[in-house]
């Protein structure tokens, strides 16, 4: 796996005549950070970049000018957080006049910006009002979540200052710019002015801050003071790690919360994961897989029953270990197989199972199997006396769980999202939890963290940018959705899209809503049905939606448009394929044979994809 | 164009472009007469609020969007919208409805509104928690009883109130009567509703649609009373119009008319405050409708269009001067008001219980706390269905937000009696002095405006004062108290002995020193206060009035004697 790095020369540490120092020092951290695959595309990059666009840096004389000259100008931010109106027009006044002054920017609500975008920015004014109990305006309160929480990026490169309103006959007088101004303090970022907090007659402070901030902005706007921050960025990569199926990355938990409202039937998670810069490549349509663990609980209830130690150490394939380790790690421990009753059969003699292991028992046998868990068969049959190593003979490995990739990485690099369904019964009198998803909610909370690997998915993939999309998903079938639009607004993508959306309630189960909201807002969404089977007496489902308007459907179909459909298997992705035989039929004016034909060439010319589970 | 007002600063009224105006002005006059896209953000399914324009517009067809503010954050963390919903507010002039209105009421709050009613501080009924899908089939049904929400909110003449008055009925039915005349007469005409609600087709007229709003309605809500002395329970001074029922020997001969009172204010915005409506003079019972539209259509040319916080006709008068503006409305009324007759006015509270009245039948007044109709501890609004379901009479809504069984025959006493003991409603009745005489807005967590909770916590509040009164021999003093949960006042407060409005979660101005038949504003005592301040400073005002009050002097009256505050002479001083 080597070959990467031997292409365009025998690794060397020696610098070559033709990069300047810090072209080489740069060079090198990156190639450190590649893994092989990677390696191999940069180099490929590199080449087919040719002499024409880097030629400019090439013919750069001599090292020192190009730095000076590549200088970048420091960029000016203003963000306000805005309830009555206040703070927005003082940042209007201030962008007009810092532009007066030769430093453009325009003034930001702050419930429009992409607070992770901070990273980027280089100089950030910020006014803010106060509300309630110290609160933000009602509108910047995600952007406040954020730099608050956890996944606050460092700011070390970032200068700023703060204007704070408030109204001094409240108890938190100005306590929402207080906290922007600590928290920008803490994130490593310079004050370029000292806060100013203003009373409810703010126009004389307000302006003596604008007044000093710009001073300041003025005074400072030279190539030298500007290039100091800049540098030093790129040797933070970590080393090159190959990650797959066998080597999971280790990636830490940034948020974890519940996105079906209250009241819900249902438990549907968004789990947000990060990890180091360039860990993971993945693409759109991609899976993440998860290396999960049992619920230690269900592991001490087996360990338990067995009367069998935790500390008992049991040889695996590649290492030793405990058997409560192995149980948690290696085995699956819910589900039951086959081999569980054989083994169990022999282990304990019951009659009753071995009755199951004859050919008429079959049924019965498939009938145990749907409707038990291990630790239920594991208290009717005891088996005393028995052995750490038989009990897991009985057992299956523990397998890792795929989850379609919801986040793409142009628009949230170094995270992947996941869209999780919980399950949660009630079996036998005891509450159950799926392995996967039951770890994912209850075990992986904020700063936790969980081994991944990505599941390439060659067959569900966005098509050239200019191409219709019409997205079908039901539950957490949306996810993939998600990223396909995040994807195709980060790369300006002209394409129409469509998506078609279903769930159970529209009040609690309409998963992301608002970010589909602002996606049609924003026009990368073209358009948007939804049905939600439990809000009226007759049960309505995407299908209904797509048939409702065949028309449509059908144009899009003849405009080339890609159809995507994710989620269920065994119901919904059926009925949406018949439900586009049927539009075919009526809005296309087709035989039913010619129609089922038409939809088998989509699938053949790749233009119809599923992933559904 | 020069007219005889040349010399009045027209800069932001009526005479204006639009530009030059607040944006609420475009949005009415590019409405189609209140139309907008009402019609197709009913349909959108992506969202449960109605997009756009929708509800500034909606307002005016008595509809309000709010969401539950209680869960605002956690969905806003959910990626999920507001969890949106509307609350409607019926036009029901006087707060006069049949039996058979009340279980259609009463049926649909069941159907549509989370099992709850609210009886308002303007004497109708106000549904919550209605989800979109559910507006046309309940404004539907209320058109099944001939009831609609015409104007019930926007910048329109709202609910038209009147004196309940139990024990005067025949005069109640008269003034009643030109309530309901003013309600028909005022609110606005496009077929809009009609349209948009029960489905009607468009009907092509070359008719202008609302030959008294135009295209840009009112500046401001306008809201009109009627009340019968000596009760002043529809606080009259609160209104921008109110007419005084004059009476010569039981009979009903004119009205005195007072003109621009109003709560509303906000914080921190000192050309901003309540005002008691002025006094005008005297006109005789058949010049109502003139009076109304000569004060209406001064108000509608003359008032500020540019800042809404400053476009209620109490400040249209204060600007221009109430010389001047009374001489505007004689100008088009034709003719002079003569000098305002006599009247005396006792008080603006409810009195509970039975009452025999002029016409020889009974009338019941049934406290409701808040005017909230639910089935809580009691079950009142299973009572009142009962009620509904036997009853010959009518309902009356009180503005103290309670109601009365009004017109009960002697046949049916016994009936009426039986039920409204079997469902605990007459126990209701018996409260401290305090509680009987309390108000609150309903605030969180639907209101949007609100700032900190009033209806949901004011019952806690009485329950601690109450402990402080009985401790000074006070339980069944009559006080009023009065909380909003912002400073916009939908519960009268300014006019309130005590009043609180609430500036944050748990911290409210305290206002002390209102007079007792709404004759005074109040003034703030403390401002920002959390509970403990608040019960120390009125522990300390019960204490001191329990031994220095004169004989019959109301806690409001002594604490401007005793100095507690200054008292308010003019609403513009409120804030002094």
């Amino acid at each position: 796996m080597t070959q990467a790095v031997d292409l365009p020369s025998a690794p060397t540490t020696i610098r070559p005549d033709i990069l300047t120092s810090r072209q080489w020092n740069d060079l090198q951290a990156l190639a450190t950070s590649l893994s092989a695959a990677q390696a191999l595309w940069v180099s490929g990059y590199l080449f087919a970049l040719g002499g024409v666009s880097r030629g400019a840096v090439l013919d750069e004389p001599s090292p020192g000018i190009a730095s000076a000259t590549a200088a970048p100008v420091r960029t000016l931010t203003i963000l306000y957080g805005s309830e009555t109106g206040n703070s927005a027009a003082l940042a209007r006044t201030l962008a007009d006049r810092a532009g007066a002054l030769g430093l453009p920017a325009s003034a930001i609500d702050m419930a429009e910006y992409m607070p992770r975008r901070l990273k980027d920015a280089d100089d950030v004014l910020l006014i803010t009002s106060t509300h309630g109990d110290g609160d933000p305006p009602q509108p910047a309160a995600s952007f406040f979540e954020f730099l608050e929480g956890p996944k606050a990026p460092r700011l070390s490169d970032l200068r700023y200052a703060v204007l704070a309103l408030g109204d001094s006959s409240y108890e938190h007088f100005c306590e929402a710019g207080k906290r922007l101004d600590r928290r920008l303090e803490a994130l490593g970022a310079a004050r370029l002015h000292e806060r100013i907090d203003c009373d409810v007659d703010f126009d004389a402070p307000a302006s003596s801050w604008t007044d000093a901030v710009l001073a300041t902005l003025a005074s400072s706007a030279s190539p030298t003071s500007v290039a100091a921050g800049r540098d030093g960025r790129v040797a933070v990569a970590p080393a090159a790690v190959v990650v797959d199926r066998q080597h999971p990355l280790t990636a830490t938990v940034v948020g974890n919360l519940v996105l079906t409202g209250r009241g819900s039937t249902k438990e549907t998670r968004h789990v947000e994961l990060s990890f180091p810069e360039g860990g993971l490549t993945f693409t759109p349509g991609d899976a993440l897989g998860v290396v999960v663990r049992n619920d230690p609980q269900v592991v001490d209830q087996l360990i338990e029953c067995l009367a069998l130690s935790g500390d008992t150490p049991v040889t695996l394939a590649k290492r030793t270990t405990t058997l409560a380790d192995a149980l948690t790690s290696d085995y699956e421990i819910a589900t039951v197989t086959p081999r569980f009753i054989d083994v169990w059969t022999e282990v304990t003699g019951a009659d009753d199972l071995r009755r199951l292991t004859t050919t008429e028992g079959a049924a019965e046998r498939a009938a145990l199997i749907r409707t038990h868990h291990v630790i239920d068969l594991v208290e009717r049959y005891r088996a005393p006396g028995i052995s750490a190593e038989t009990l897991l003979k009985a057992l299956r490995p523990l397998t890792r769980r795929l989850y379609s990739i919801a986040s793409s990485l142009s628009a949230v690099p170094d995270e992947v999202h996941l869209t999780v369904s919980v399950v949660r019964y009630t079996l036998h009198g005891r509450e159950r939890t799926g392995v996967a998803s039951g770890h994912l909610a209850d075990r992986c909370a904020t700063g936790e963290t969980l081994p991944v690997y990505v599941q390439a998915n060659p067959h569900f993939r966005l098509p050239h940018d200019d191409v219709p999309i019409l997205m079908i998903g039901a539950g957490t079938g949306v996810a993939p959705y998600r990223a396909f639009l995040q994807e195709r607004e980060a790369r300006g993508a002209a394409g129409r899209s469509w998506l078609v959306f279903g769930e159970r309630h529209f009040r609690t189960d309409f998963l992301y809503q608002v970010e589909w909201q602002d996606l049609l807002k924003r026009g990368v969404l073209t358009r948007m049905d939804v049905a939600f089977s439990r809000d009226a007496a007759d049960k309505v489902y995407v299908q209904h939606r797509l048939v409702e308007q065949a028309r449509a459907v059908f144009d899009w179909l003849e405009d080339g448009a890609h159809v995507y459909v994710c989620g269920d298997a065994t119901r919904m992705a059926p009925d949406v394929d018949e439900a586009l035989v049927t539009i075919v039929e009526c809005a296309g004016g087709r035989d039913r044979d010619a129609a089922v034909e038409y939809v088998h060439t989509l699938q053949q010319s790749h233009r119809y994809q599923r992933d559904v589970y | 164009m020069l007219t005889p007002h040349a010399a009045v600063d027209r800069r932001h009224d009526l005479s204006q472009p639009l530009e030059a105006l607040s944006p609420d002005e475009t949005l009415k006059a590019s409405s189609r007469q209140l139309r907008g896209t009402i019609a197709t953000g009913l349909l959108d399914r992506i969202t449960g609020a109605v997009p756009g324009t929708g509800p500034k517009l909606l307002k005016f067809h008595g509809v309000y969007q709010q969401d539950d503010r209680d869960l605002r954050d956690e969905r806003r963390r959910q990626k999920l919208e507001p969890a949106y919903m509307f609350m409607i507010r019926v036009r029901l002039p006087g707060g006069v409805c049949t039996p058979a209105q009340w279980l259609k009421l009463d049926e649909l709050a069941r159907a549509h509104g989370r099992e709850t009613l609210r009886i308002t501080t303007r004497q109708t009924i106000q549904f919550h928690w209605v989800l979109k899908h559910h507006l046309r089939a309940t404004i539907q049904g209320l058109h099944d009883v001939l009831l609609d929400t015409i104007a019930a909110c926007g910048d329109d003449t709202r609910g038209v109130m009147c004196s309940v008055n139990p024990d005067v009925s025949p005069l109640h039915a008269e003034i009643y009567d030109w309530a309901k005349r003013a309600s028909e007469h005022a609110t606005w005409k496009s077929r809009a509703y009609h349209e948009i609600w029960y489905g009607d087709e468009r009907v092509a007229s070359s008719e202008p649609e609302e030959p008294f709003y135009g295209r840009s309605y009112m500046p401001r809500k306008f809201k009109i009373g009627f009340v019968l002395p000596p009760s002043n329970d529809i606080d009259i001074y609160a209104q921008d119009l109110g007419f005084i029922a004059i009476e010569e020997d039981g009979r009903l001969v004119g009205f005195n008319v007072v003109i621009g009172g109003g709560m509303g204010r906000t914080d921190s915005a000192p050309h901003t405050y309540p005002r008691l409506a002025s006094p005008i003079g005297y006109v005789p019972v058949d010049r109502v409708m003139p009076v109304i539209d000569a004060v209406m259509s001064v108000q509608r040319d003359f008032g500020d269009r540019a800042d809404r916080a400053h476009a209620r006709f109490k400040y249209t008068i204060d600007d221009k001067g109430l010389d001047w503006i009374v001489g505007e409305i004689e100008a088009r009324l034709g003719q002079s008001f003569a000098p305002a007759r006599l009247f005396h006015f006792t008080s603006n509270a409810d009195a509970v219980g039975w009452v025999h009245g002029r016409d020889g039948h009974d009338h019941l007044t049934l406290f409701i706390e808040n005017g909230r109709v639910v089935n809580g501890e009691t079950a009142i609004m299973d009572g009142l269905r009962a009620l509904a379901r036997v009853h010959t009479g009518t309902f009356r809504l009180t503005p103290n937000q309670n109601l009365i069984v009004s017109g009960v025959t002697p046949e049916a006493r016994p009936m009426i009696d039986a039920i409204v003991r079997e469902h605990g409603l007459l126990a209701l009745n018996d409260r401290s002095g305090l509680r009987l005489n309390a108000m609150a807005c309903v605030a969180l967590p639907t209101c949007g405006l609100a700032m900190a909770e009033s209806e949901r916590y004011l019952p806690s509040l009485l329950t601690k004062l109450e402990a402080s009164l009985a401790r000074h021999g006070l339980e069944r003093q009559p006080i009023t108290i009065r909380m909003s949960g912002c400073p916009n006042g939908c519960s009268r407060p300014y006019i309130a002995e005590i009043a609180l409005t609430g500036r944050a979660l748990g911290k409210y101005n305290l206002y002390l020193g209102g007079g007792a038949h709404g004759e005074r504003l109040n003034r703030m005592y403390l401002e920002n206060a959390g509970e403990p301040a608040i019960l120390s400073a009125l522990d300390g005002l019960f204490a001191r009035y329990a031994v220095e009050h004169l004989p019959g002097e109301r806690i409001g009256d002594f604490a401007v004697r005793a100095g507690y505050v200054t008292p308010v002479t003019e609403g513009r001083h409120f804030n002094d």
